[in-house]
């Protein structure tokens, strides 16, 4: 069984985020990490491979450093990873996204594609959906429990109105939420081992991508300009002093809002 | 700007959400609406109340379980065959993912998480909080068709009198679409409002102290008819059901009164609640964040005034 897994490098958590007034684009200088609910989506690829054999591959877009944001998924047990990267592809939407991680997944041709929950940088929870209709391959998204049996996958999800459980057969794509497990801590020998693994760094040539597929280039979205968001009104800030309550009351009645 | 409108129906009604964003196209120009799955041909006329020009439905059997796949082939057809420039989607767990494909399969612009939209000098914009709702941007396309999906919530429907007429339609859809398949779908009954239909809602988070705390906020949420959210703590700690967990990785909710109780008012939380009406903080903290972004922020010991807040609105009822 091969498992191809999407992660993603984004600015660590501790990282004051701002978007870069010229570009207009997320400021993705400061220190990087692997996006947190990725780190799901590879604990679960590890776990199937236990069970069933297999190999999982890490497969990413981004800036040459993202190779260190990899480092962690191999130390967690990954066995090798591929990074396009490409000048070319900087700024790229959903549209040059999907297109250049598919096209690193057919070259893998794995049974099963995993991505983690919505990333932490703002990119929206519509990557996989997106890839999976380029790759013509059933998606099953949000799955917080998956079960991996005899050439067909099927997954527990939580929709707005209950739970709904939803089987495919293989090769399929999946997302999972950050439900479904708990990340295991890389172990020492896991972190020493890492260095060694297999990494790939593919260019866009590389794997057959028109540049203007990608980047700005491809990009059928753009950012127009930034605001401040609107402020709230008057705030009113008082201390219980006892009438807390009785003031709570007054000032939700006299704005009509029971 | 001439659009197509996907809206969802659950138990035999349409979903505020759609409904929402169809109020809002109708207002840019001439609106469609979509109504696929069961039942669909029956309630696809009662969008024509909310601005739809027109609905088109189909109940084909490829549409009767909440699968996204089949549903890009139904709207990649539509938007074929009506030249619709703008396909606006209300997010949802299904929404989500018709719009991602139909994205890829048009290869159209997809902006997300809008809380509005305008068309300013002829071109469609949409309006995206971002970094945890501390940069307002405005984002566009350049390319039709232009794809949207509008944060749940943000938009609230629009009663216009009129009518629609419904045309059934048949889509043709692709050999890998119908692979994945439902096996099981279980219902959580629903006690009160649910958490994105509610004018009010009382959230509750790790100063309440204990699970148990929480009957607080119950009986605040049901003397004042409102629903009751959680914050992610409390939802990764298992005090209290992920289905009403407010914020980045649950919902986004905009209730007119949002009563936020021991609640710190951490980033991931606040981008889930601030599009809210009028915010109410208990917390004991006074150097809490929450009292940051509520309108009316009361330092003090909620475990004192929750109980007698439930008393007085009780008493006024």
């Amino acid at each position: 069984m091969k498992i191809a897994v999407c992660v993603k490098q984004v600015p660590d958590a501790t990282v004051h985020k701002r978007i870069d007034p010229g570009t207009k684009r997320l400021d993705r200088s400061g220190e990087a990490a692997l996006n947190p609910t990725d780190l799901n989506a590879v604990e679960e690829a590890l776990r199937i491979k236990e069970a069933h054999g297999g190999e999982v591959v890490l497969v990413s877009l981004g800036p040459e450093k993202a190779v260190e944001a990899l480092r962690k998924a191999l130390a967690m047990g990954a066995d090798r990873a591929v990074l396009v990267s490409d000048e070319a592809a900087a700024g790229s939407d959903l549209l040059g996204t999907s297109h250049a991680l598919a096209k690193a997944l057919e070259r893998e041709q794995a049974d099963l594609v995993l991505f983690g929950q919505a990333s932490s940088d703002g990119d929206g929870a519509v990557l996989w959906a997106a890839v999976a209709e380029r790759l013509r391959r059933p998606v099953i998204s949000q799955v917080a429990s998956l079960t991996v049996e005899g050439g067909s996958v099927s997954g527990k999800r939580q929709t707005e109105h209950g739970y709904d459980t939803i089987a495919s057969p293989l090769p399929a794509v999946v997302a999972v939420s950050d439900a479904i497990n708990e990340p295991r801590y890389p172990s020492l020998k896991g972190i020493m081992g890492a260095k060694t693994k297999p990494q790939e760094t593919l260019g866009l040539g590389d794997l057959g991508i028109e540049a203007e597929r990608v980047g700005d280039a491809g990009a059928k979205t753009a950012v127009l300009g930034l605001a401040p968001p609107p402020a709230r009104g008057d705030q009113v800030k008082i201390e219980d002093d006892g009438s807390a309550a009785q003031k709570i009351v007054d000032y939700i009645v006299e704005r009509r809002l029971v | 700007m001439k659009s197509l409108v996907f809206l969802e129906h659950h138990g035999g009604a349409l979903e505020k959400g759609g409904l929402g964003v169809l109020g809002k196209a109708a207002s840019l120009g001439d609106a469609a609406g979509v109504v696929l799955g069961e039942v669909a041909v029956a309630v696809a006329a009662g969008a024509g109340a909310f601005g739809a020009s027109r609905v088109y439905a189909s109940e084909a059997e490829a549409l009767a379980a909440p699968l996204p796949q089949p549903r890009v082939d139904a709207m990649a057809g539509l938007v074929e065959q009506t030249g619709a420039e703008a396909v606006l989607f209300a997010s949802s767990v299904l929404a989500t993912d018709v719009a991602a494909g139909l994205a890829a399969r048009l290869d159209a612009g997809l902006n997300w998480d809008l809380t509005d939209l305008a068309v300013q000098d002829g071109g469609l914009v949409g309006k995206r909080p971002a970094l945890g709702d501390t940069v307002l941007v405005d984002v566009g396309w350049t390319s039709s068709p232009r794809l949207a999906l509008v944060r749940s919530g943000a938009l609230d429907p629009v009663e216009s009198g009129g009518s629609a007429e419904v045309e059934e339609f048949e889509p043709a859809f692709s050999d890998f679409s119908t692979l994945a398949t439902l096996v099981e779908q279980t219902t959580e009954a629903a006690t009160g409002p649910s958490i994105e239909d509610a004018d009010v809602i009382v959230a509750g988070g790790r100063g309440l102290g204990s699970p148990e705390a929480f009957a607080l906020v119950e009986e605040l949420a049901a003397a004042l008819g409102g629903a009751v959210g959680a914050t992610r703590a409390v939802v990764d700690a298992g005090w209290y059901p992920y289905a009403t967990q407010v914020g980045q990785t649950g919902k986004t909710v905009s209730p007119r009164l949002y009563i936020a109780c021991g609640i710190s008012g951490a980033i991931q939380h606040k981008v889930g609640m601030q599009g809210s009406g009028t915010i109410v903080a208990i917390n004991k903290d006074p150097n809490a964040p929450i009292f940051d972004f509520c309108d009316l922020g009361v330092v003090g010991d909620l475990h004192q005034i929750v109980p007698k807040l439930t008393e007085l609105v009780r008493s006024r009822a």
